[in-house]
This record gives C-alpha cells, sequence and structure tokens, in this order.
C-alpha cells in the first residue's frame, strides 16, 4: 500500500515539479493514424480524448476503461506476474516460464494494438 | 490445550497458500512498526518518477510499441532488464542479504498454462488502456483521475480470477 501510494505520488510530482512542458512526442505514422478516431491531445500521458469522465459511461469507454482494467488484474493473477514481475524480474533470474510469458504478453498486445483495437476506438 | 494452540499458532501455512500464486513470495517474519513502511513509500516515489518521466506508462507509447514504430519501450525495458540481471548476479555472488540481515532467496517459477492464457489477456489489456497495474497508479497520480475506475476494475478481475482459479486450466 505505501508502495502504490507512493507510485502516484511520484507520478504527481514528475507532472507538477519535473515536467518540461511538452507534448508527448510520437512517430508521425502514429498520429496520423489517430486522428482517424478523434484522438488530438497530447499533452497528458493518457489521451484525453478517450480517457475522461464523460466518455466512461459510453460503450467505447467502458471497454477500453473498465474491460481493459478487468483484463489486466484477470491477466497479471493468471501469469502469475506483469511485466515487472515476468519480463523484468523473472527474466534477469532466467526464468523460462517468464519469458513465455512475456512473450504471450507481446502477442496479446501486438493483436489487441493491430487488430481489435482499432475497431473498439471507431465505436 | 494451552500447549497445543500456542503450537498451532507457530506454523505458519501462509507460505503454501501464497506460493500458489507465485507473484510475490513474501517469507519474512519481521514485525515492524508502521513507519518502518516510509521507505517503501520512498522506493514508490521514485519509481512513479521513472515511469512518467519514461512515458513508459503512455498510452501513446503503448501503441507505438505494438506497432513497431518506436525502439523507445524496447529500450527503456531493455535496460531495466540488464539493471536487474546484474542486481540478480551480484545478489546471488555476494548471497547478499536484505537491510535487516534476512537471506535473499529467489525462487524457480513453475510452467503453467495461466502463463499462455493469461499472459495473452493481460497483453490485451495492455495495448487497450496502455498501463499495467503499477502505471494504473502512476497514471492516476499524473493527473487523468477516471483510471481510478480501471484501477477497480482490475482489482476486481483479480477478485474473480481467485473465484475461478480452480476451474482455470493451468
Amino acid at each position: 500500500m505505501f508502495f502504490v501510494f507512493g507510485i502516484a505520488a511520484g507520478a504527481f510530482l514528475a507532472v507538477t515539479l519535473l515536467s518540461n512542458h511538452q507534448p508527448v512526442n510520437v512517430d508521425p505514422k502514429l498520429v496520423s493514424e489517430l486522428k482517424d478516431y478523434g484522438i488530438n491531445n497530447y499533452n497528458q500521458l493518457a489521451p484525453q480524448d478517450i480517457f475522461n469522465w464523460s466518455v466512461l459511461f459510453t460503450v467505447k469507454g467502458f471497454v477500453l476503461m473498465v474491460v481493459g482494467g478487468f483484463l489486466i488484474g484477470f491477466g497479471t493473477r493468471y501469469a502469475g506476474g506483469c511485466t515487472s514481475g515476468h519480463s523484468i524480474m523473472g527474466l534477469s533470474n532466467l526464468q523460462w516460464p517468464s519469458l513465455l510469458a512475456t512473450i504471450c504478453f507481446m502477442i496479446g498486445g501486438i493483436v489487441m494494438a493491430n487488430f481489435i483495437l482499432p475497431s473498439i476506438l471507431r465505436l | 490445550m494451552q500447549v497445543k494452540n500456542s503450537f498451532i499458532e507457530k506454523v505458519n501455512t501462509d507460505f503454501e497458500v501464497r506460493s500458489l500464486d507465485s507473484v510475490c513470495i513474501n517469507t519474512s517474519e519481521l514485525k515492524h512498526p508502521w513507519w518502518y513502511n516510509v521507505k517503501y513509500l520512498a522506493a514508490g516515489v521514485l519509481f512513479g518518477i521513472v515511469l512518467v518521466k519514461t512515458e513508459v506508462i503512455s498510452w501513446f507509447r503503448i501503441q507505438e510499441t505494438f506497432r513497431f514504430q518506436s525502439f523507445h519501450m524496447y529500450g527503456v525495458i531493455g535496460s531495466a532488464l540488464v539493471t536487474a540481471a546484474i542486481s540478480v548476479w551480484l545478489i546471488k555472488k555476494f548471497r547478499l542479504r536484505t537491510i535487516y540481515g534476512e537471506p535473499i532467496q529467489l525462487y524457480k517459477i513453475r510452467f503453467s498454462k495461466g502463463q499462455v492464457y493469461g499472459g495473452l489477456l493481460f497483453g490485451f489489456g495492455w495495448a487497450i488502456t496502455g498501463a499495467c497495474p503499477g502505471p494504473l497508479f502512476a497514471l492516476i497520480g499524473s493527473g487523468t483521475t477516471v483510471i481510478i475506475v480501471t484501477l477497480l476494475s482490475a482489482i476486481a478481475g483479480t477478485w474473480i480470477y481467485g473465484y475461478f482459479r480452480e476451474k482455470l486450466p493451468h
């Protein structure tokens, strides 16, 4: 609990005191793709056009924020770890199940980002 | 009766229950006053700053990563991995202990089908929300307050997993 509260506090410090006030600078191809989905605001780490309280109560927002969150929680426990647990800690300790989990994280992410997410963003 | 009770109290079965999860096994039996936990707060603050400044918690960066449009994420995770690997090697080599002198044990991770199914589901969630568990807290701190809902949903996901664990393939 202390640790996760610290993460939030650290993030708050980073965006208030340590910020360079620059938008997130991403690949131009991604910018043009996201434009089609009405995502133009790069001022914060999460796209404010789709991650906000009013979008939450739409089908798109529900899938993005509620279903997405559920998959994180469920998947993390089912896989027995997350990015830091498997991909960083497990791999650094040369555990092959962690490599398998990391590969599956990547496959899941690639499939979602390229083939499923575009349809969700069009909702 | 008295003797029996005190014996039962000493047998700690917590470890076996928790080792089923293999997420994190804390075998420390030390008891400390609450303010000993402040060091975890400090570690969290540092982690939060790093997550924000490296932009690895950015939904945009995650989309870039999974579209192979940028080296950014691979570079950050790669260097974290190198640092961690050196640390693990040093811990093993010099049999380092915790700051309270307890030995550090690194457990072998056993194979389970969960690493495949759970891994894929986690990957889906990662790409949708642009976050994994730690970053959810960082995103809330960075001002996207609606992520509180995503966090609650993730916690619900862990509960539902616990509820159906017996029925899922492992």
